[in-house]
């Protein structure tokens, strides 16, 4: 992966190996999500059912076919994901400090519609809090999804989630959670489009196309 | 595209000029091409995501998760420990009444009759004679309460009583070293599983449920209860087993449910 070039036109805002691990965990939520909640509907336990047409899979163990697929996309997306972000200081360096003053401050002047999207390389403290949510929040919806599918041998894992049946609701939550989080997500990018070029590969100051 | 980008001025090989070359082409191409090919996938692949319309229909797509289900049959082989033993618990905690489930209905149930039943014992085993339910219920018998989960997400505790399947196997002289053991089922179902889960000390040739001999709808006149495998993995009714070294699949397993199906 050599970077050499003689012009040197301004670097990409994000490095290739997290916009790669970027797009790769979206296939892998869309496929996961899709498909389970086409395995929620064979017993849902909330009182309502998930529309056929939003689910994936077409039946019960085709759906768990493409769940099961999918969790080691990411699965090992995460652990690249997280590896390369601490090893290489970006997680030290892009979402700290993080405080609850920040977070405050920046919510508000988001919604008085004043808080600057100018530079994609810096992260206010919402998207901070925001994208570390996410990373626990997948955190917790892989543990517990470990719980469901080997609950025998995560003896202590299934503990600390309350169980199988809790882990089931947890892994439920956690899903949610993550739906709200994308549907926000989609939004910002929906309002802040050079974000999205951001992410597949624009360049710094270059005046968005 | 950094991936194959070269300094040009110091290697000049004719791969990095035909990359070179390449970019330059697309690059004159692309914006709208780029741009319609971007977006008709976008939609498109979302589409049928959402659908599941083209992606479940092909069957390459199909093959694929296929092997992948193989492996993870192999992931949950090497995660498999014998000596974990699944969570068991109080009487109180019983789940009353404990559903059926099969894929039938439950006005549809087998019933068998004691008199004429007869297990066959076949495969790598030593000895092939048929066990009558009063020869099975003279062995040295074991109670369980555990926890039954459905591969549809729901769960039931139940109360189940029974020979050891471990202490069934060597009685009757079964290669241990085997692969697999499969299932006949009166009610035309069939299953297989794993030697190690075989052996596991809380798998049971069930004979009763709840103290009482096991109710039709629960598998009379046998069943096999495995606390570390899902429900379709249980087979009931059971009439005949034989001890393999060849792949022998399952009614559901054969349909895409995975074959390993427990923790």
């Amino acid at each position: 992966m050599s970077q050499a070039v003689f012009d040197a036109p301004l670097p990409p805002i994000h490095p290739l190996w997290m916009r790669i691990s970027h797009w790769l965990n979206a296939a892998a939520v869309l496929l996961l999500v899709a498909s389970g909640w086409r395995i929620y509907d064979a017993s849902p336990f909330l009182g309502f059912s998930i529309p056929a047409g939003l689910t994936l899979g077409g039946w019960l163990g085709g759906a768990l076919q493409w769940h099961f697929a999918a969790m080691w996309l990411l699965v090992a997306n995460g652990l690249f994901y997280l590896g390369m972000n601490i090893g290489t200081g970006r997680l030290a360096r892009k979402f700290f400090p993080l405080t609850a003053a920040g977070v405050l401050r920046d919510a508000l002047a988001a919604l008085r519609g004043r808080l600057s999207h100018a530079d994609p390389r810096h992260y206010n403290s919402v998207q901070r809090l925001a994208y570390l949510f996410v990373m626990l929040d997948l955190a917790l919806i892989v543990l517990s999804g470990l719980v469901l599918w080997k609950s025998v041998q995560f003896a202590l894992l299934r503990e600390l989630l309350g169980g199988y049946e809790f882990a089931r609701r947890i892994h439920f939550a956690g899903m949610a959670m993550l739906v709200a989080f994308i549907v926000v997500h989609l939004a910002m990018v929906a309002l802040v489009p050079r974000s999205l070029l951001a992410m597949l590969g624009a360049r710094g100051q270059e005046k968005s196309a | 595209m950094s991936f194959f980008k070269r300094p040009i001025a110091t290697q000049v090989d004719a791969d990095a000029v035909l990359i070179d070359a390449r970019k330059l082409i697309e690059k004159r191409l692309s914006p709208s091409s780029r741009r319609h090919f971007l977006r008709g996938s976008l939609t498109l692949g979302g589409l049928s995501l959402l659908t599941g319309c083209a992606l479940d229909g092909d069957a390459d797509v199909e093959a694929a998760l296929q092997r992948i289900s193989r492996f993870n049959d192999g992931v949950q082989g090497l995660l498999f420990d014998p000596r974990q033993l699944a969570p068991t618990y109080s009487q109180d905690m019983i789940t009353r009444p404990f559903p059926f489930n099969a894929y039938y209905g439950e006005d549809q149930v087998r019933v068998v009759e004691e008199a004429g039943y007869r297990l066959e014992v076949s495969g790598l085993v030593a000895d092939k004679r048929r066990w009558t339910l009063a020869q099975l219920r003279a062995m040295a018998q074991q109670e369980q309460i555990t926890r039954h989960i459905c591969v549809e997400g729901w769960s039931a505790i139940g109360r189940w009583g029974g020979v050891p399947f471990g202490d069934f196997l060597r009685r009757v002289g079964a290669d241990l070293g085997a692969k697999y053991v499969g299932f006949q089922c009166a009610d035309d179902y069939h299953t297989s599983i794993d030697m190690a889960t075989a052996l596991h000390p809380q798998t049971l040739l069930a004979l009763s449920y709840d103290g009482a001999p096991l109710p039709p709808k629960y598998g009379f006149p046998m069943k096999l209860r495995m606390p570390t495998k899902l429900g379709y993995k249980n087979p009931k009714h059971i009439t005949a087993l034989y001890v393999t070294n060849s792949f022998p699949g399952g009614y559901w397993e054969d349909q895409g449910y995975n074959w390993f199906g427990g923790s």
